[in-house]
């Protein structure tokens, strides 16, 4: 058994985080960033950490000097590293007090780092797997790619079982450093009663591309909020999930695009496909920033409302400072068109396979934009895992 | 199977459009309507395929004596009709080759899969027959398609599914001469003793290419004139003026 020494400024660190939870008000549906959102969800009464975190990182053949390991061993040997990004730049789009709280309680997760001009093709997986009734874990997930470097990671979230009503809150870092391409997919198919709080905070450097994916089918609650933050010029931001909420499920994101040097580029979709009495909410910011001239910065949500007792939210929104940009939002709630229906069951497709196949195709468009074939084979599969309960 | 239509009524918002249409196509032949513009046509094949637009006042509309009109759309796909539309609907997200695999394995019985193996290379030689690149089996169906493209889809799909009566909705428009000869050439290799054609248009040219056995002429909702492949020649010669001067012989 491993002994593990926590080094004095994370402790220093957690101990401010604790204080700043405590400190930190309850967020009420009144401040923008909770608007249309279900502050009640918020009710943490009667939870506590988990003992232990279920956890497996499984590591392909890395060539030298990348850095993967679980969290708390990298806190112990990389100490410096984990003190120079460890949540340096968390987005600020809600849920400050539950990063606050993640950030005292952090524990499992990766630690990822691949030096400068070093690929490392096949993708690293990890599986987060909640138990235990009222327990809250808190993973992190922290990537960091050098110079040209490249690599992948499958963030896969699910439960022991369809009882426990678990609570995840997790933190990750992704930081693409200059000519990088990093690339990100979380898989969220947690049981549905638990609820699920993920912040994402990408920082994209010079010339580098990120790529972060994320899909919601689990869950009874769940909160997602993204910051990509474009720091050089070149840089290149993906921001991609599809959604299929169902039953009484409720998704609501909070999304923010923030293009802090000139050419940089950033383009985000999100698909919900929304059934039955399922929410969602969408709630999107575009910044240009003063001197951030060319920028291309695009902003899609659509919604496809399979039933008409399901409710979708969309905020999209833009904020520009500078001159020369090109930039577009959008949202668009839809059902499926009769004249796509029919041509369908004019092949002998029945109503509700011809309904599911286009829903399927509606969701597997944000997926198609990943561009790494295993994790789009991964989201493919939980999708169809999804509609195969619908 | 032959597919017979008698006296058959048809509204759309009240307005009749088919007043009365009569047409049997026995199985192996290949039927031609033709006709102006707004006087039935197109209203009669999604009648036939089993469009809700259209409200049937009276009439029928049977398949191998089955009476089609009872039926479901996807239903009386699966018994085989096929229309190839004029229009054919675009599917974002859903990729040809998963939209022919579905309506293939809607054929099946429940709990049978279809072979994929087979499946592909069976698609593939369609697709070569009506020299369509390989890409379109991962392309949204229709999506970003010319009109070319689109109805070559229209007969790709029509071949795999080997209907037993086949409509075809003016099919030839919109298509240049090199495209209208090889979706001829597919509609062509489908021709046998046990399927049967209609085929809807508004120009001679096509039935260079697919013999018909015989040609109607359709106006205000009803055909009023049939004959041999040579009607089609006389009314490309002289146009429909005689529908005006009401020299209607219903032949």
């Amino acid at each position: 058994m491993m002994t593990m020494t926590t080094p004095a400024w994370f402790a220093e660190l957690q101990e401010a985080a604790q204080a700043e939870y405590e400190s930190l008000p309850m967020p009420t549906r009144k401040i923008e960033s909770w608007r249309f959102g279900n502050i009640k969800q918020l009710d943490f009464e009667g939870f506590t950490p988990e003992d232990q975190t279920n956890i497996t990182l499984s590591i392909p053949d890395l060539p030298e000097g990348v850095i993967c390991m679980p969290f708390e061993e990298a806190l112990e040997k990389h100490s410096d590293l984990l003190q120079q990004y460890f949540m340096r730049n968390t987005p600020r789009l809600g849920s400050e007090k539950f990063a606050a709280l993640h950030k005292a309680n952090v524990k499992g997760g990766l630690f990822l780092y691949v030096p400068d001009d070093v690929v490392v093709e096949t993708p690293i997986e990890v599986n987060h797997s909640l138990s235990g009734s009222n327990k809250i874990s808190f993973p992190h997930t922290l990537i960091i790619t050098g110079k040209n470097a490249e690599v992948s990671v499958l963030d896969r979230f699910g439960s022991a079982n369809n009882e426990d009503a678990g609570l995840c809150i997790a933190v990750n870092d992704l930081i693409a450093g200059e000519g990088s391409r990093l690339t990100y997919c979380a898989l969220q198919e947690v049981n549905l009663t638990s609820r699920f709080i993920q912040i994402n905070e990408t920082t994209v450097e010079r010339g580098a591309t990120a790529k972060a994916f994320t899909l919601n089918t689990g869950a009874q609650w769940a909160r997602n909020e993204s910051l990509s933050k474009l720091n050089g010029e070149g840089g290149h931001s993906d921001m991609l999930s599809c959604s299929i909420p169902s039953g009484t499920q409720q998704f609501d994101q909070r999304t923010f695009q923030h293009h802090a040097a000139p050419h940089t580029n950033s383009d985000l979709l999100y698909k919900n496909s929304l059934h039955e009495n399922a929410k969602t909410v969408f709630s999107g910011l575009i910044l240009v920033d003063e001197d951030a001239h060319y920028t291309d910065a695009y902003q899609t949500c659509r919604n496809l409302m399979m039933n008409d007792t399901a409710e979708a939210n969309s905020m999209p929104g833009l904020e520009i400072n500078a001159d020369q940009v090109k930039c577009s939002h959008g949202s668009t709630s839809a059902t499926i068109s009769d004249e796509e229906i029919f041509y369908l069951r004019a092949r002998g497709i029945p109503p509700h396979k011809a309904r599911r196949l286009i829903a399927l195709g509606f969701s597997a468009q944000a997926v198609d934009k990943i561009g790494n074939e295993v994790l789009e084979s991964a989201a493919f599969e939980a999708i169809e895992r999804k509609f195969a309960t619908l | 199977m032959s597919l017979v239509i008698k006296d058959l009524h048809a509204n759309i918002d009240e307005t009749p459009i088919l007043k009365g249409v009569n047409l049997e196509i026995p199985k192996g032949e290949v039927h031609a309507i033709m006709g102006p513009n707004g006087s039935g046509k197109s209203t009669l094949s999604k009648i036939i395929a089993g469009h809700d637009d259209y409200d049937v006042k009276s009439g029928t509309v049977t398949m191998g004596g089955v009476n089609l009109l009872e039926m479901d759309v996807d239903e009386r796909s699966r018994a085989g009709v096929f229309l190839a539309f004029q229009y054919p609907a675009e599917v974002p997200g859903v990729s040809n080759a998963n939209f022919i695999r579905a309506a293939l394995q809607a054929r099946m019985p429940d709990g049978e899969e279809l072979d994929a193996v087979a499946y592909y290379k069976n698609l593939y030689s369609k697709m070569d027959v009506l020299e369509m690149d390989r890409k379109f089996t991962s392309r949204a169906v229709n999506e970003g398609f010319s009109g070319g493209e689109k109805k070559r889809n229209e007969i790709l799909q029509m071949m795999m599914l080997e209907p037993k009566c086949c409509i075809l909705d003016e099919t030839d428009s919109g298509l240049d001469i090199d495209a209208l000869k090889i979706v001829a050439k597919g509609v062509n290799a489908m021709r046998s003793e046990e399927r049967g054609f209609l085929v809807i248009t508004h120009y001679q040219r096509l039935l260079d290419y697919i013999q018909p056995d015989h040609v109607h002429v359709m106006s205000d909702g009803q055909i009023v004139k049939s004959g041999g492949k040579e009607l089609a020649l006389e009314l490309e010669e002289s146009g429909y003026d005689f529908l005006k001067e009401g020299e209607l012989v219903n032949s």
